[in-house]
């Protein structure tokens, strides 16, 4: 009796014993936004598959960077799997914060030529434009514009605003028709309500007006150092085109933005939107399927369109979206791994776009019917083929709250000269780059 | 003592083996043994990480760079934090957030407590209502004033716009470089002027009452009382109300950065909001502990030579 008890106790310890080691608790770290939610709803195929529990940890943007930086840098368990911003992949690869998944892809037969090539650099390659790969790409997203298409289509401001500029009413295909459209649109009463040009990014605190002001800085001839000489940005950073760019981005926060628009970022712009107080928004991608379905601006009401050409005719878009990693100093990388190996699958990714994530797999987004399964599809696939991202260094946070700075400085405060604001961060960049050891 | 039944409860209940111990140890020693542990506390929770600091500070030690060296830089973070034209400007903002704050407070907090002090019908709801906001969160207030601050919606754009007939729309408080200091001067002023009203309340309520009846014999007015009974008998309470807030205000980080950001610009960048992007956005480290300390013998040397004179007042 007592050894039939002992070997049914033996055998109930080892089948417990080895359900505990299969299932696995991961908690996945990321932004507090509407993707994080369609992610929940999409995980839980990977939970019935696997029997591992999924748990979440997400975090407002604003707090993102300080909160899950922290959390690598202190090496915290806290997170399993992170899908970290875009920039954070130079130092998390540097400090061995992300687990190398090289071995990993190759075993199990990703292939990275499989995803759009531009999320593939911006958001899983360290060094830059080498096969050393920290992440799958996992949201594609990128700064783009929304625009009031009700608005535009009534006769009376159409024919308004070809008698002022010569010609159609129109989505701008430059950013002198840009600014054409948002001065016409700024402060002009519109069923009763004053409404204004344009809502654009102007945040200090986080990245904000960086992720806005890169756009047009790009457009007009802006590069961040010499393509035959890394790091040296004397007339690249602070070129006349960079000046011209930082200068239209200034017009156009003094002509166009609804009052109160100092500290705006992607939840202010949304709001500005939803409640008709402009005609154009720029945002990133992620947020149009929130205003495709929103009650006020939803359906036809919204059109979009990728950032317009600057007077070179060079056409630039900042990347936003970030890749899953494995985070090195969680316990469950064996588990975390199968996750991202479950989430790199083509019919995983095709469910992930219709849920409403940016899916970065080629399969997914040349797919014939892509372009037209949502109105939005073709304006992301023209901005994801134009982009460009800010720099990926693990000083890139230094570099962020120098231009920070310098931008909101002479943007928003009205300090000094474009010149003086780019000369300055030339000189910023540069002293984090002597820092750096990389002169 | 040795009458006290509690004395000897106590004596009774301690094992003879303990009793015969502690009988064995000094006045002394059972007098460091009841402090040890507050000493191990604040040796492990204050002095270690300052001691800490300092050493961090005279290195190029970044946390985000675990795997780099560690160079000793001797003074260069100091040297530089001090050359640094961003230090100044942002002690330059701190300066003004800390002279207006404790000026408008004190004024404003003294009056209310001065009426306060007189008694009237519904003086305990006044009370309670003006110190209300105290009691909130800062973050919470800052959040609260954005929407107060609002061109648009904001109420406070359409109070002034009452006061003055100013369009609502064309300031924005938080938005301007010539507004924003002030903004944030009046929300710290909303919420902790109660907390100077209840100190100098305090004081007011200590005065003796026979001061002023000796002063009504003498034929003193009411404007003489004041100044020479109600002043210099209130006056250690308003120090250290001062005290106070400039040590909060001298650190103040949540209010503002709910408010403002810092911005526009740089225009309300506390030096704590300053230290905080050095230390943990750009992960300067040693730099960020070369700042606080600076700001640390900045606000230690201010406060002491501050409460060397509130004595100088008590003991008059």
């Amino acid at each position: 009796m007592n050894a039939r008890l002992l070997a049914t106790s033996a055998s109930l310890a080892i089948f417990v014993g080895a359900t505990a080691a299969k299932a696995e608790d991961l908690t996945l770290c990321w932004a507090a936004w509407d993707p994080a939610n369609a992610l929940i709803e999409l995980s839980k195929e990977y939970e019935a598959e696997s029997g591992n529990k999924m748990t979440y940890e997400f975090v407002p943007w604003t707090n993102f960077a300080d909160r899950m930086l922290n959390e690598l840098n202190s090496g915290g368990k806290l997170c399993d799997l992170m899908i970290g911003d875009s920039q954070w992949i130079g130092g998390a690869a540097e400090n061995g914060q992300y687990v190398k998944l090289n071995d990993f892809f190759d075993a199990n037969g990703i292939s990275m030529d499989a995803f759009i090539p531009a999320t593939v650099t911006g958001y899983s390659e360290w060094p830059k434009n080498t096969p050393n790969y920290w992440s799958l790409p996992a949201f594609g997203d990128v700064v783009g514009w929304t625009y009031r298409k009700d608005w535009f289509a009534r006769p009376e401001i159409q024919a308004e605003f070809k008698e002022k500029f010569g010609r159609d009413l129109g989505v701008p295909a430059t950013y002198a028709e840009l600014m054409d459209i948002a001065t016409f649109f700024d402060e002009r009463e519109i069923d009763g309500k004053t409404v204004y040009g344009a809502s654009i990014y102007t945040e200090r605190g986080s990245e904000g007006i960086t992720m806005g002001a890169m756009n047009t800085l790009y457009g007009f001839g802006f590069k961040y150092d010499n393509p035959e000489k890394p790091y040296e940005m004397e007339g690249f950073v602070n070129s006349e085109g960079s000046v011209a760019g930082l200068e239209f981005y200034k017009a156009l926060y003094d002509c166009c933005t609804p009052p109160g628009s100092s500290n705006s970022y992607m939840g202010e712009g949304v709001d500005a939107f939803k409640s008709g107080q402009v005609a154009l928004q720029m945002n990133f991608a992620f947020t149009w399927p929130g205003f495709h379905t929103d009650a006020n601006v939803g359906g036809d009401v919204t059109g979009y369109f990728p950032n317009p050409a600057g007077p070179n005719g060079d056409k630039f878009a900042q990347l936003g979206g970030q890749g899953i990693s494995v985070v090195a100093a969680s316990d469950k990388q064996d588990a975390a791994l199968t996750y991202i190996k479950w989430f790199a699958q083509p019919d995983v990714q095709a469910k992930w776009w219709s849920l409403g994530g940016y899916s970065a797999l080629r399969a997914v987004v040349e797919d014939p019917g892509f372009a037209t399964s949502q109105p939005y599809a073709q304006t992301f696939l023209d901005s994801m083929a134009i982009v460009k991202d800010f720099w990926a260094e693990p000083a890139y946070a230094t570099l962020l709250q120098a231009s920070q700075q310098r931008f909101h400085d002479y943007v928003v405060a009205g300090n000094g000269t474009a010149k003086e604001a780019l000369d300055g961060l030339v000189a910023d960049w540069t002293e984090t780059f002597e820092e750096e050891g990389k002169y | 003592m040795m009458s006290d039944p509690v004395v000897h409860r106590v004596a009774a209940a301690t094992p003879p083996r303990l009793a015969h111990r502690i009988r064995g140890l000094s006045d002394r020693t059972i007098a460091w043994l009841f402090v040890a542990p507050t000493i191990f506390l604040l040796l492990a929770v204050n002095i270690f990480p300052l001691i800490w600091t300092i050493r961090l500070s005279l290195t190029n030690f970044r946390t985000n760079r675990p795997n780099n060296e560690v160079e000793f830089v001797g003074i260069e973070n100091y040297r530089r934090i001090l050359t640094d034209e961003d230090t100044w400007t942002s002690l330059q903002a701190t300066a003004h957030f800390l002279i207006w704050t404790i000026l408008l407070q004190v004024l404003i907090g003294f009056a209310l407590a001065y009426l306060i002090n007189k008694k009237f019908r519904g003086n305990d709801l006044w009370t309670t209502l003006i110190v209300l906001p105290m009691m909130l969160s800062p973050a919470v207030v800052g959040n609260f004033w954005t929407f107060l601050y609002q061109p648009q919606i904001g109420l406070f754009n359409y109070f002034v716009q009452f006061l003055t007939g100013a369009d609502p729309a064309s300031f924005s408080m938080i938005g301007e470089v010539r507004l924003a200091p002030w903004s944030i001067v009046i929300v710290d002023t909303w919420m902790w002027t109660p907390f100077v009203m209840l100190i100098c309340l305090a004081g007011l309520r200590s005065i003796p009452a026979s001061l002023y009846e000796a002063a009504e014999c003498d034929r003193a007015s009411k404007w003489r009382q004041f100044w020479t009974i109600t002043i210099p008998m209130a006056l250690p309470f308003l120090m250290l109300a001062v005290l106070f807030r400039g040590i909060e205000n001298f650190k103040m980080f949540d209010l503002v950065v709910q408010l403002t950001g810092g911005g526009p610009g740089s225009t309300t960048l506390l030096t704590s909001i300053d230290l905080k992007r050095e230390a943990f956005e750009k992960w300067r480290t040693g730099y960020a502990s070369a700042y606080a300390v600076i700001l640390f013998v900045t606000v230690f040397g201010l406060a002491s030579i501050y409460v060397k004179a509130l004595n100088k007042v008590k003991d008059r």
